[in-house]
């Protein structure tokens, strides 16, 4: 069914059609209407049989949902920046139980300095906590993402996180295909979870693992991760037969065919991008756009065939590591590595700032005396005058 | 005739003598006033085996409360566990000493995991399944009193047990916010102008349960297994939030003899720094008088976390641990008749 509504909203109802027992929240901005809608669902008895637990903290919350996916719930809730780092021991501890538990990042920067603005530096202060990582570009994808999230996590008995790109996505108002109800049941069966805390078969979850077996344990993750790579595109397809919808797979081309400059990037800057590298098309310009929308497990083998025929790869992101530089950047460097395709690192959108189609045009328009990585819309004066003034304070004291 | 068929195998053990209050010992022959760990069909809930030290308090208080509590809920339980000592010497993989179903989440989390199992189970209508967390004072009250609090707040029906034994044994002894004043532990040594452990106004995490104003509050000590199991049994028969402190004395931490485990625990008893009681609501129900008042100086002795006391100069903290058991047994009214008080 169409409808106008904001993003938030539509993940909301999204998560409310995939039937969640237990939805765990604490409030974060922008994340905070997507659990909003979930209470009010829950309250007026839309979402039947549903447990909406209010906690004390994104820690209680992903806790809670570690309890209840365990004991064979259903298990949602969704955080943003400061609250996913809160919570980051349990998002850890999620994934090493094998917990299917499905969350929503409204990816935003973390400080400090405070900002409620959009980059992916919560999503990738997590990247490495074993949980299967998918972006979306823009609203009708978190619906379509959510509701595969679920099949696609209680499949492999790994977490999901969905990261939408906060007030950009989350508090945008567009128009939606609201799934039906009888559709997504079709698409997405009960939790039959592979063991669960049952007094009638106790099993012992959580133990104490030392050196002469967690390196296995972590293996298992990661193969169990993997076979992500092979679940993912399957279950599009099955999503597709049923939605009459593509949701973008592991990573999806903006054009077929080879170009000699492909932007690579991660949610919602895709959109700008595509409308930039349309125009230089049309100037005759050989480019191309390349989304990730799956970035753990990290897709190399569709990313190397996405970018084949490629001069170059210009990686832009909204993540950023000082003292070294782009996040994503680094895995494409290690996917493309013997391929000769040269790759390239732009850092742009950090805490809200916009990418505009002026600023993805002088990105391209760069690339061929780019050496290091760039940061684009840089107010270099500022920046100069106060490492000038930083080194001064600094000089003295070394 | 058919043969009876008993739940669990009974084991060809020796029978043993079961203590039953502060000082009698009793026949487990006779049914009256026995523990449920004299019984043949007690649920073995933690099973031997496990790696716990010798003469370890909190493997005896949970022994006692997980069975007492498998026994009231006909098996129908799942167990939360905090990161601590009786995570680590009860599921050394792939060993597991439980004989119920039990996860370890985190340090912190035991209480939020069990909320939300015990959601889970409502929304599954398995209201027949009971929760339990337990933890010891570290993941308790001080790294999980976040989620502890709201537990309490949303009034879940779970039931927290906490295994007080003072200080942070499973990293090697280090200061809680329950260690009590004068203690060493590893990062209060005695030594310097005042020795030991530091003089708070302390941390009564029972007190602030019941300022929560939930159904059951009570603190138990495991030399009076029986008090433990009727406060255990007690909150396995309330829904809602449930808080049970447990004292549990660490022969490691605290420097004692193994074999001295419950002999310390009732030395607490007896001089009132450990008053036993029961709130319903937030209010005091029900308080264990002291049959037997000794001084602090006893229940110190036995410790070498407190040998520092002894010596000359530091009698005032001697004297401030005295008031503070004075003033326990003057808050809770713990002396049977003031003539029991020249005893000893």
């Amino acid at each position: 069914m169409l409808k106008q509504m904001d993003g938030s909203y539509a993940v909301g109802e999204a998560v409310a059609l995939c039937r969640p027992q237990v939805v765990s929240c604490y409030p974060i901005t922008p994340q905070t209407h997507i659990v909003e809608s979930l209470g009010k669902l829950v309250k007026s008895g839309e979402l039947a049989d549903c447990s909406f637990m209010n906690m004390e903290s994104e820690f209680g919350a992903m806790s809670a949902c570690i309890g209840s996916s365990a004991a064979g719930s259903r298990t949602y809730t969704a955080t943003s920046s400061q609250g996913m780092l809160f919570m980051a021991e349990a998002v850890y501890n999620a994934s090493g139980m094998g917990l299917p538990i499905v969350m929503t990042v409204g990816n935003r920067a973390v400080g400090s300095p405070l900002n409620i603005w959009n980059d992916h530096s919560d999503a990738m202060s997590v990247r490495d906590a074993g949980w299967i990582q998918l972006f979306v570009e823009n609203n009708q994808q978190s619906i379509d993402v959510h509701i595969q999230a679920f099949r696609l996590a209680e499949s492999l008995g790994l977490p999901v996180m969905v990261n939408m790109d906060g007030f950009i996505l989350t508090h945008a108002y567009v128009r939606v295909d609201m799934p039906e109800q009888e559709q997504v049941d079709r698409f997405l069966p009960p939790f039959q979870p592979f063991q669960k805390l049952d007094p009638q078969d106790p099993v012992t979850m959580g133990a104490l693992v030392g050196p002469e077996a967690f390196t296995e344990v972590r293996m298992l993750a990661h193969k169990r991760m993997e076979r992500a790579l092979e679940v993912i595109p399957a279950q599009m397809e099955a999503f597709a037969n049923i939605f009459g919808r593509d949701s973008g797979g592991l990573v999806k081309k903006h054009y077929e065919g080879e170009a000699d400059t492909v932007l690579v990037t991660m949610g919602s800057v895709i959109g700008t991008a595509k409308e930039v590298v349309n125009e230089l098309r049309d100037q005759g310009e050989s480019i191309n756009a390349v989304t990730l929308r799956t970035y753990r497990p990290f897709p190399t083998e569709a990313l190397k065939e996405a970018v084949n025929g490629a001069k170059r790869v210009v990686v832009l992101e909204k993540s950023f590591t000082p003292g070294m530089g782009g996040i994503v950047y680094q895995d494409v460097v290690a996917a493309l590595a013997g391929t000769g395709i040269e790759v390239q690192s732009v850092i742009a959108g950090l805490g809200g700032r916009p990418v505009t189609r002026k600023s993805i045009r002088t990105l391209f328009a760069g690339c061929d005396q780019r050496t290091g990585f760039e940061v684009l819309d840089l107010d270099h004066a500022t920046l100069d005058r106060e490492v000038t003034r930083e080194s001064a304070v600094l000089d003295r004291i070394i | 005739m058919q043969s009876q068929i008993l739940h669990f195998p009974a084991k060809e053990a020796v029978i043993k003598h079961q203590q039953t209050g502060d000082l009698t010992i009793s026949n487990r022959l006779s049914e009256v006033g026995d523990s449920l760990q004299g019984k043949t069909d007690r649920p073995n809930s933690l099973d031997s085996g496990h790696r716990a030290c010798q003469g370890c308090g909190e493997a005896l208080g949970a022994r006692h409360a997980i069975d007492t509590a498998l026994d009231a809920t006909d098996g129908e339980l799942i167990v939360v566990n905090a990161t601590g000592c009786l995570e680590v010497f009860s599921t050394p993989y792939p060993e597991s000493a439980w004989r119920t179903p039990w996860l370890h989440s985190l340090f912190g989390n035991a209480a939020a995991v069990a909320s939300g199992i015990a959601q889970s189970m409502k929304i599954q209508r398995k209201d027949n399944v009971r929760v339990i967390a337990q933890g010891g004072d570290g993941g308790t009250t001080d790294i999980g009193m976040g989620c502890l609090s709201g537990m309490f707040e949303r009034n879940e029906d779970v039931l927290y047990i906490c295994y007080n034994n003072e200080a942070y044994m499973n990293t090697g002894v280090q200061r809680s916010s329950q260690t009590p004043g004068a203690a060493r532990t590893a990062t209060t040594m005695p030594v310097g102008e005042h020795p030991g452990n530091h003089f708070g106004i302390g941390k009564s995490v029972p007190k602030i349960a019941m300022a929560h104003g939930i159904p059951y509050v009570a603190t138990a000590n495991i030399c009076n297994p029986r008090d433990l199991e009727a406060k255990v049994r007690k909150a396995m028969s309330i829904r809602g939030a449930r808080y049970i402190e447990v004292f549990v004395p660490c022969p490691l931490g605290w420097g004692t003899a193994s074999c001295d485990t419950i002999k310390v625990a009732r030395q607490a008893h007896n001089c009132g720094l450990t008053p036993l009681y029961e709130a319903e609501y937030g209010q005091v129900t029900a308080v264990s008088k002291i049959a037997c008042p000794e001084p602090v100086k006893a229940y110190l002795k036995s410790q070498r976390r407190f040998a520092h006391v002894f010596k000359k100069g530091n009698e005032h903290q001697l004297e401030a641990i005295q008031a503070i058991a004075d003033a326990n047994i003057k808050a809770f009214d713990l002396l049977e008749n003031p003539l029991q008080g020249e005893r000893v």
